[in-house]
């Protein structure tokens, strides 16, 4: 094993010196790897760059005609489309009025699970639930929950007199929020599970040190806590970013998109236009925007992590 | 010496405390509680948290609705061969990205990081294509090939570590003693590697179990189509739904995913765990 790590690493520096053969034409190590390398390329890697091809291209279901090259212009288009960047504003609204709430939700969570207190294996308990629950049946549930007569949310707020109640989903101004709350509460248990790790491996002797010397709770959370868990709490919270500005099935079965197109996410709009309406090309340069854009987003986020590692 | 604030300070953590679990265990109580109320309660303008007249009705109703025990059948069908054939194939692979820290490896973890990125949207309009020159539309087995590529990036993560937490000596051991390099996969590697495997292979399970968009796109006629998107065939036009039926059926739906996760929890956290110690 070590001689292999030795070739494999002294490989990039001096690549003439290695010995002819032992680690990249090792037959059993392709035999172990191509099983799972063929399908990823094949299903995976080539659909993406397939993808983008089609991007450029006219590609339309069940037309005759055969597809064009269309050069850029779906992407013209996209560029004018105010319905496809309003989509983008609420993704963005939402990935962002998910991803914040949760995170702050999950790390008070987390500090609870690490600290000695009684309920904890039942939170535990309980956190699995909306990880382990079909998008699908969240959805659902929830929408029993909003519903106007027979949910429970209207007649809790009846019985503590807080109005008469409304019909959260399909209310323009309170669509998008409804629909928020339940992405909290459907990827919270995920995010306090990655924090809960990062606590644990916070050395407790630090903490005891801290509170010697008499700081406060908020201070030992600044000054030992936090440097502990930031790395996992930066990983965790740019992961559920894109997962949440792709998602689509919660809000699918939620609102379908509705009303007026106030909780369209871009992968909603996108899967309209591929499936409903068999506009293959443009839903495809929205996917490549989309890829685009959370790329970018991760390069400003990746540069920011690099930095806050300079300062510890 | 400060024992009121910290008196206070425990009181309040437990009412935080108590706060998530009710954030956390209430939408579920509900749903399980309209899926055992009669279509009287369900229709009263002032619900309960507990039926009055419990009943399976909805149960019945829900299975004379739809088809779902066929749909749970090609869950259960698309969920097990993807979880079978993704670990079969993803096990060879981890091991050598786990014992070879080469370009592979860094490519494979690479993809993996990527892959979470992508919009599922652009890869499922090429693959809808391809798998329609295929005639897999409308098939479980085209749905199988994407659910395999699908779970294949955190299946791999998952083994790698549980290959890096088999000591490497073991295997050189064996080598000592005179077994082959397959000789000592099999008998020394595999049995230690195995619950590792165990559990990747019901998580690939509960996320195919789980799956929509995928289902959604590729599965057309009610026979062929998996419990989530049977599921949403309860909702009906309009968002017009018959809630008891529904929320039986939702009901049912999660059960089997809820006992599989509460099997392997602990092996997910633990993995977790693992994955952000090494970020």
């Amino acid at each position: 094993m070590t001689l292999t790590g030795l070739t494999a690493s002294s490989g990039r520096t001096a690549p003439r010196g290695r010995p002819p053969g032992r680690r990249r034409g090792d037959p059993a190590t392709w035999f172990l790897v191509l099983p799972a390398l063929i399908p990823i390329l094949i299903l995976s890697v080539g659909p993406l760059l397939y993808g983008i091809v089609l991007a450029f291209t006219d590609a339309q279901s069940g037309r005759t005609r055969s597809t064009q090259w269309v050069g850029t212009l779906n992407f013209q288009d996209l560029l004018h489309d105010t319905l496809f960047w309003e989509s983008f504003r609420i993704g963005l609204l939402w990935a962002v009025g998910v991803t914040v709430p949760q995170f702050v939700l999950a790390l008070g969570l987390a500090l609870l699970l690490n600290a000695r207190l009684r309920m904890r294996w039942l939170a535990r308990a309980l956190a699995i639930i909306p990880w382990a629950m079909p998008e699908v049946v969240v959805g659902i549930m929830w929408r029993l929950i909003y519903n106007p007569d027979a949910g429970i949310l209207n007649e809790t707020l009846r019985d503590l007199h807080l109005g008469d109640g409304r019909d959260w989903l399909t209310g323009l101004a309170t669509a998008l929020p409804a629909v928020i709350l339940v992405g909290v509460w459907a990827g919270m248990p995920q995010t306090t599970v990655a924090l809960l790790a990062g606590l644990q491996n916070t050395p407790q002797e630090l903490h005891e040190a801290a509170a010697l010397d008499g700081a406060g709770a908020w201070r030992r959370f600044r000054t030992v806590t936090w440097p502990a868990i930031k790395p996992v709490a930066l990983a965790i919270s740019a992961l559920n970013f894109i997962w949440n500005f792709n998602s689509f099935a919660l809000v699918y079965v939620l609102t379908a998109g509705g009303p007026g197109g106030r909780t369209r996410l871009p992968m909603l709009f996108a899967y309209e236009e591929a499936f409903r309406y068999g506009q293959f090309g443009y839903a495809a340069a929205m996917g490549c925007v989309m890829v685009a854009v959370i790329a970018v987003l991760l390069a400003v986020h990746l540069a920011g992590r690099l930095k806050g590692g300079e300062e510890t | 010496m400060n024992t009121r604030t910290g008196k206070a300070a425990r009181t309040g953590q437990y009412a935080a405390l108590l706060c998530y679990l009710l954030f956390l265990a209430l939408p579920f109580l509900w749903l399980v509680s309209t899926a055992f109320k009669p279509a009287r309660e369900l229709g009263s303008l002032h619900p309960s948290w507990i039926p009055e007249n419990p009943t399976l009705d909805n149960f019945r109703q829900a299975f004379e609705e739809q088809p779902l025990l066929g749909a749970a059948g090609n869950s259960l069908t698309a969920a097990l061969c993807a979880a079978l054939i993704t670990v079969v194939i993803a096990t060879p692979m981890a091991y050598v990205t786990a014992r070879h820290r080469g370009r592979l490896s860094r490519a494979a973890t690479g993809w993996v990081v990527v892959s979470q990125a992508f919009p599922f949207v652009l890869i499922i309009i090429p693959l809808f294509l391809v798998l329609k020159k295929l005639h897999l539309i409308n098939s479980l087995a085209g749905l199988i090939l994407v659910y395999v590529v699908w779970s294949l990036p955190f299946a791999l993560w998952m083994l790698t570590g549980y290959v890096r937490a088999v000591p490497p000596e073991l295997e050189e051991a064996a080598a000592v003693d005179g077994a082959g390099k397959a000789r000592t996969l099999v008998s020394v590697t595999a049995p230690l590697l195995a619950p590792g495997i165990v559990a990747t292979a019901l998580f690939a399970f509960i996320t195919a179990w789980n799956e929509f968009f995928f289902a959604l796109v590729l599965l057309k006629t009610p026979e062929k189509q998996t419990l989530p998107v049977v599921l949403t065939h309860f909702l009906g036009a309009e968002g017009v739904a018959d809630l008891g039926p529904l929320a039986a059926a939702a009901f049912l739906a999660t059960l089997p995913s809820l006992v599989v996760f509460a099997l392997i929890q602990r092996r997910i956290t633990g993995g977790l765990a693992a994955g952000a110690v090494k970020d």
